[in-house]
Parts: C-alpha cells; structure tokens; sequence
C-alpha cells in the first residue's frame, strides 16, 4: 500500500514538468495553429541554460538557483520569439506538414548549438536550496522537491485559468482559438497576438526543462524523448485544451511510475493502451472538441494526376538503364551508396503513397521499416531463417504494425494523425531499446547477414535494385488502379466520397497496411545489407529522412518521391562528408530553406513552374459566385 | 398522380438541445416528380434533409425507400440503396478529370472501388460519356475539376449522382452561387432527365422562380413544423406561408 502511495506521488512529481511541456505546446497550437516539434528543444534549452546560469550564480543561494531557473525559462522564450519572428510568421499558411517539418529543421539545428556550446557529456544539476531534505512518508524517504514540483503542476494550471480567463490578453486568445480570422478582422494585431503566445509557450517549456535540473542530468537526447511524450499527452488530452493536458499528463506520469514498479517492459505498452482507448472513446481527446471553422490553412490546390507521359517513361528507363549498368563503372562505396539509395526509394515511395494519394501525413513512418527491420533480423537471430525467409517475415511483422496502428491512426486527421503516427514510431522504438533480452536494445542486433549467393556486395545490389522496383512499380500500379482512385476521392472530398459508396476510413486502413507492408520489405533488405539492426532504425530521424524525401521531391507527384530520394541521399552524403560534425546544424539548415523556398517540392515546383509558362488551361474565368 | 411512392417521410424529428429542429415532418415524393423542400432559414431544411440521407439520426420518425426502411444508415449504405445526391457547395474530386469523376462512381457503383489493378481512367469508359453527355459536359471530359467553372461543377455533380442509377436524387440547393440564367437550365436539366427516367427528386430551394417553375409540388417548413404541402398555386396562396415569407408583423421583425 504505501510502495503504491510513493510511486503515486512519483508520477506525480514527473507529471508536472510534462504538463509544462504539453500546456505550451498545446497553447501554441490553438492560436496559430502551428505544431511546434521544436517545442522539446526549447525544453532542452531551458535545461541547459540553467545548468549555466545556476552554476555561474552559485546554486547554493536561493536566489542563484531559482533567479537562474526563472531567467533561464525568460531566455527560451525569448529564443521561441526568435524562431517565430524568424521563421513560423513566414509560413503560417504552408501546409500543415511544412510547419512540422520546418519546426523539426530548427531540432536539428539546436542539437548541433546545443553540442558545440555544452559538449556531448551529461550535465549533472545541483539540489535545489531548500528543498534538499527528505520527507518520511509511509516510511519511505520522498525528496521535498518532488513534492514541490507536485504542487506546482496545480499552481501553474490555475495561474494559466487566471491569466486565459481574467485578463484582456487572454481573452483574446481564446478567441483566436475560436476563429482567428474574426479576432483579426476585430483589429486585434495577430502578429503581436502570436509572437507573445509563443514567448509564453516556449517559457513554460523553458521552465519545465530548468526544473528537472535537480532531478536527472541534463543531456542532448532530453528533446525528442519530451516531445514524443508530450504529443501522446496533447493527443490524449485533447489539442488546445490545457486542463485536458493536466489530466492526461497525470494520467500518463501516474501510469509510468506504476509500470516501472510492476513491469517495466509494459509501461510503454500501457502508455498506448490508454491513449487507444481514449482515442476510441473520444477521438479529439479528453477534453478536445471537433475543431470547428477552417482547419487546414488555404489548402493546396491539388493537381491533376495522369500517368506518365512517353518521355518520363523513357526518363524512367533511362535511369533504370544506368542503375544496371552502374556497378560496373562504380567502386565498392558506390555501390553500397546505390544499394542505400535503391532501398530508401522504397521507403520514400511507401510513405508518399499514403501521403500524396492518401492525404494522410505519417510522422512516423519508420516504424514500418524499422519493424522489417527488426523482423527480418530477429528471425535470423532467433529462429536461423535463412535471409529469403526473413524477408518474407519483414513486410509481415511491419504489415501487422500497420494493422493494429493504421486502426486508430485513420481515425485522425491533420496534425492529430501525424502526432499519433510519431507516438506510434516513438513506442516502437522504445520497445526495441528497452527489451534488452529480444533486442539486445541499444547494441542491436548483429549478423544479420544474406545468403551465400547473395553476400557479394553487387550480386545484393542487383537482388535490391529488383525487388524495390518491382515494389514501387506495383504501388505506382495501384495508384493508377481504382483502388488508387478511391484513396484519392477520400483525400480530395471525403463527403463526395461517402456519398458515391466509397468506405473512406477502411480505404484509407487498407492504404495504410499497403504502405506498411511496403516499408516492411525496404527495411528488410535494409537489415541484410547492413548486416545488422539498431533502434535508430525506427527513431524519429529517420521517419524524417522519408518525409524529406517526400517532401523534397513533391507529395503531388507520382515520381517525386524517387527524384526525392536521390537528391536526399547524395545530399546527406555529400553533407557527411562536407561537413562533418555540424552535418545536423546544415541538415537542419537545409530542411528550413527547402521549405520557405521549394513549398511544392522539387517535382512539383518544376510542374508549377511549366505550368506558368503558357498553358492556355491555368487562364481560366473564374466561375461566378464560386465560394 | 398515380406513380409509385419512392421516399417516404413519416413523423421525422430532431432535436438540438432544447430546440427542435425539425418536429414531426411527413411527405412523400414519387416517381418522375420533383418536390421542393422550402423555408426561412433556421426552418429545419437542412436538418431534415440530413435525416434522408443518412448523415443525421432522426430522434424519432421512419424514412423509407420504395417500401424499405433505411432510418439511420450510414450515407453509402442509403446510396448503395439507391439515391444519389448533390451537396449545396459542390463536392468533387479536384485532382480528377471530369470523366474520373463519374468513372469513380461508376466503379463504385460496380463493385469494382477496391481492384488493386487495371487502369481505372480506362474502366466504364462509355458509361461515363453517356452521363456526361446527359448533362452536357462531354466536351469538357478531360479537364480537371479543380479548374471548371461552378456552374459546370454543378453539372458534374449531377452526372456523378446519377452513376448509380437512383430511384431518388437528393439535392442540396442545387442552383445556390449560380448565375440566374444557369439556375433555370440546371433544373430544366434534372426536370427532363427525372421525367424521363423516372427518377423522383428532392430538392431545397431557395430562388422561388425555380422553385415555382419546376417543382410539382411544394413542401414548406417553418420552424420544424410542416406549415403548407401542395402545389405551386395552392402554397403561393397559402396565408401560412405568405406570413412566413412577407412577415405578419407580429412574429417576425422587419429585416
């Protein structure tokens, strides 16, 4: 009995820095709309820059350690100002994708700052002045401090009711909430109205992450790990709903601290169980309403999709022809950078096939070919299969994935769907780092090798090239087939779409599990050409890598993702090679202008771009009344 | 008037909260024939014609289609029964060609939605010309919709409603954000291609010289409550609706 009150009190204690977290991102989002994946490097900052501030002002003082937490979380928000004059204002009306991606860029770029300034090794804090004692409860010995951060999750929940609710200031953002167009055509200044709801939610993270100075050591890894938890909480708790993030964040700290105590492995899995059962009962979370009004911003307008013309055919045999040819003209690193780029083709073109005809935006894709992955290497390693067989297990373990997860993620749209799909990759991952005994966690698992006949590095280049274009021919194939059809009537008019017949939500399932499969295989021969699998395989990075590929080469076009995935390939290797160490800081770099200058992609900027010039079609009358 | 009853109506009602939307509706419509749902907004037309479709739940009340009862189906179940439907701001497929459009829902209509394989700009080919034909709209097959002017868009929603070959088409303020010459061919069209084939049709209106021109019969709501059902002369007559309409002072301030 009193084992459970301490471990209550536990994940009450951890529950509090979450809903820091989740308070602002979800804050964020209601006014602009914006799902801020930077949200976890602002956490992060605030970590490390009051690691800095309390050591320079002596963290013995009362007054160095909380003046150095509070200006720390002051400085983060000043920095989340930074990012959204410099960056979020100029695309507010791109694609909801572009803003998850541009904010990512902005990771990638403070995990690099973030390197050079502090270093890589972990940054131990010091106790807080005040709160070293211990409080005896039950018996058992509970730190002050993690009854103070108890306290303060309930303190801050009433401080943001009072500011939302009793202040002019707050008023107005609920209102922008509601229906920013109008609070704008009020003559409220939207851009002071957004600059300052993210000082004051990129503070909160800033605070949340200076608090856990006492509690554990301040790493580079703190970002992504918050933000995954952060987006189950949103989700669970409902997106713009700050009491909803309370409750869930306590909910999800509770649930830790008792799977830790009973079963460690199935905390995750509790984790997931509660947010499928609340996204079941209640599909826009706890205390989430259908958002209402305009969701999207000005959607993009969506191209006609024909199948190729003689000449792409002819482009696309071109280059099939040189592929064949390549090894021979290629050394040894040539080819295995052509085997790479061969098998990430794959990768990209099953996630645009959900993407692009499915509308439906996957943040979290790698899961698929990370559970091929794994799939094909934990038949190896458990059971001897031989490698034909394996990769015949690999698209089934990642298609079974795509069964149970495409179920609740399907349900979603929008940003709910790509924070579901992240926190989907994100327990994946956590399952093959946890579960040392199955996984060997974070070593991995070795010797993962082909067949005989296929160890040569070109024979497994050439039984690559096949298989991946056999696969993106067939998905091409079926987007051109009537199933392809009705996954886009889904897209482009689900009411349209229900009205002709057309079951939209077990298409969309259907395309999922397809896309699923698909990823499994590219992470199968993943497996075999590496020889052996890691974690990373599934972490978020690499469902980012796909989404650039994408992204790179445009959602609305067919070829895209395979003009994607070159360019994405040759440019990471390019990077590595160019500039080392920093390699994240230019990635990141890279992705933000991609997405403030390429906002088609490059495909589809070239068709854009052709269309422009003289095709009588695009001057049309614009229809009378037309709304 | 001896044509066989296709949608029958009987006691529908919904409530919202406290306020009742529609409050125990009848009509029927027949075959070949077009009956207009009109009344002020806030009347309940909306509402009402959401329970038809099967994208609201009645609280009470029977919708049946040529005898069978399809209270409370999902929209694609009502439609694989045998109605089609037009939505007051048109929903079509904007990365799709006209004809895709109607070949979308011919496929579907076949049973054909979930092939994996075989062309689907190449299935039902002829099928899909002689809608569109019917509508006008063949010489404009291969567009895009994203690009058509509304009142074309309109017609091809008519082509793609008529896929499925209805008994009853539904029809959303069909004319709503045209220009007033396309609103009287738009539904001299549908008047001739329900005659001919015997397709019964519901409609909203809120332009009455379309309404007055085309309808055999006239619903009025107001309210939730059915004030007046009858022809053209009779509903024009009718002091109910005239007090709806014009304003009886009392009930209604100047606006």
């Amino acid at each position: 009995m009193d084992l459970i009150f301490i471990q209550m009190l536990n994940g009450l204690a951890s529950a509090s820095s979450l809903f820091l977290v989740a308070s602002g991102l979800s804050i964020i989002f209601g006014v602009t709309r914006v799902v801020n994946f930077a949200h976890g490097s602002f956490y992060m900052l605030g970590a490390y820059i009051a690691w800095t501030l309390v050591t320079r002002f002596g963290p013995a003082s009362p007054l160095g350690f909380w003046g150095g937490v509070i200006l720390a979380a002051l400085l983060v928000g000043v920095i989340g100002v930074l990012v959204e004059v410099l960056l979020l204002r100029r695309i507010y009306h791109a694609p909801e994708l572009f803003q998850l991606l541009a904010t990512f860029g902005v990771v990638l770029m403070v995990q690099d700052i973030a390197l050079a300034v502090w270093g890589p090794q972990d940054l131990l804090g010091p106790r807080a002045p005040g709160f070293r004692s211990f409080l005896t409860i039950f018996g058992n010995r509970f730190p002050t401090y993690e009854l103070f951060l108890i306290c303060l999750g309930p303190i801050v929940l009433g401080a943001l009711w009072l500011l939302f609710n009793r202040t002019r200031w707050g008023t107005l953002v609920r209102a922008a909430t509601l229906d920013r167009e109008m609070v704008g055509a009020l003559g409220v200044n939207q851009r002071m109205l957004f600059t300052s709801v993210f000082f004051l939610g990129a503070c909160l993270a800033g605070l949340g992450g200076a608090l856990q100075l006492p509690r554990e050591a301040v790493n580079l890894h703190m970002d992504l790990s918050i933000i995954a938890e952060a987006f189950v909480v949103v989700v669970v708790g409902g997106l713009g709903s700050v009491t909803g993030a309370y409750l869930a964040a306590v909910i999800i700290g509770v649930m830790h601290a008792f799977g830790i105590l009973i079963f460690p492995k199935i905390t995750l899995v509790l984790v997931f169980l509660i947010m499928a059962v609340v996204l079941v009962v209640r599909p826009h979370g706890l205390m989430g309403r259908k958002p209402s009004g305009p969701q999207h911003g000005p959607a993009v307008k969506e191209p006609l999709l024909s199948p190729a013309t003689r000449e792409v055919k002819m482009l696309g045999a071109a280059a099939l022809a040189v592929l064949l040819v390549a090894p021979a003209l290629l050394g040894a690193y040539g080819v295995s950078l052509l085997t790479e780029l061969v098998i990430l083709t794959l990768f990209a073109a099953s996630l645009h096939f959900i993407m692009g005809p499915g509308g439906l935006a996957s943040f979290g894709h790698a899961a698929y070919f990370g559970l091929g992955a794994y799939g094909a290497a934990l038949a190896a390693k458990w059971l001897a299969a031989p490698m034909l067989a394996g990769m015949v297990v690999a698209p089934i373990f990642a298609g079974i994935a795509g069964v149970i997860f495409g179920w609740f993620c399907v349900r979603l749209s929008g940003v709910y769907l790509a924070m579901l799909t992240l926190a989907f990759a994100q327990i994946a991952w956590s399952v093959a780092f946890q579960w040392v005994e199955l996984t060997g966690g974070d070593n991995g698992i070795l010797g993962v090798w082909p067949a005989q006949w296929a160890s040569g590095k070109v024979v497994y280049y050439y039984l690559a090239l096949i298989l991946c274009t056999a696969a993106v021919l067939a998905l091409r194939a079926v987007i051109f087939a009537p199933f392809g059809y009705a996954l886009r009537a889904g897209r482009d008019s689900p009411v349209r779409a229900e009205a002709i017949g057309l079951n939209v939500t077990r298409i969309n399932w259907a395309a999922f599990i397809v896309a699923a499969v698909a990823a499994g295989i590219a992470g199968g021969l993943y497996a075999y050409f590496k020889g052996s699998v890691f974690p990373t395989y599934m972490a978020i990075p690499k469902s980012v890598d796909a989404l650039l590929m994408v992204l790179l080469g445009g959602v609305q076009t067919v070829t895209g993702p395979i003009v994607g995935a070159f360019a994405f390939v040759w440019m990471q290797d390019w990077l590595v090679r160019a500039v080392a160490e920093y390699w994240r800081l230019v990635l990141g770099a890279a992705i933000v202008v991609i997405v403030l200058a390429f906002p088609q992609g490059l495909v589809g900027s070239l068709v854009a771009w052709r269309e422009r010039r003289g095709d009588a079609d695009a001057a049309e009358p614009v229809a009378e009344g037309a709304r | 008037m001896s044509e066989p009853v296709v949608l029958q109506a009987e006691g529908l009602a919904k409530a919202f909260g406290g306020v009742k939307a529609v409050d125990g509706v009848s009509f029927k419509v027949e075959a070949g024939r077009l009956l207009a749902l009109i009344g002020p907004n806030g009347a309940g037309k909306t509402t009402c014609f959401n329970m038809l479709n099967g994208q609201l739940k009645p609280d009470a009340g029977r919708v049946t289609l040529g005898g069978r009862d399809i209270t409370g189906l999902a929209p694609r179940e009502v439609w694989a029964l045998g109605v089609g439907r037009t939505f007051q701001i048109t929903a079509t497929f904007a990365s799709m060609t006209v004809r895709e459009n109607v070949q979308m829902a011919l496929l579907s209509h076949h049973g054909q939605a979930w092939r994996l394989f075989g062309r689907a700009r190449e299935a039902h080919m002829s099928e899909a010309n002689r809608l569109l034909e019917q509508v006008g709209m063949l010489a404009q097959a291969e567009r895009a919709c994203g690009v058509l002017a509304y009142g074309d868009l309109k017609r091809v929603e008519l082509a793609v409603a008529l896929a499925n070959a209805p008994k009853l088409l539904l029809m959303d303020e069909p004319t709503a954000g045209m220009a007033p010459r396309e609103r009287i061919a738009l539904m001299e069209l549908t008047a001739r291609i329900a005659r001919e084939q015997g397709i019964a049709v519901l409609f909203t209106e809120h332009d009455m010289d379309v309404v007055f021109a085309h309808a055999d019969r006239i619903i009025v709501l107001d309210r939730g409550r059915l004030i007046a059902d009858g022809k053209a002369e009779d509903v024009r007559a009718n002091p109910a609706v005239q007090a709806v309409y014009l304003g009886a002072g009392s009930t209604f301030g100047a606006h």
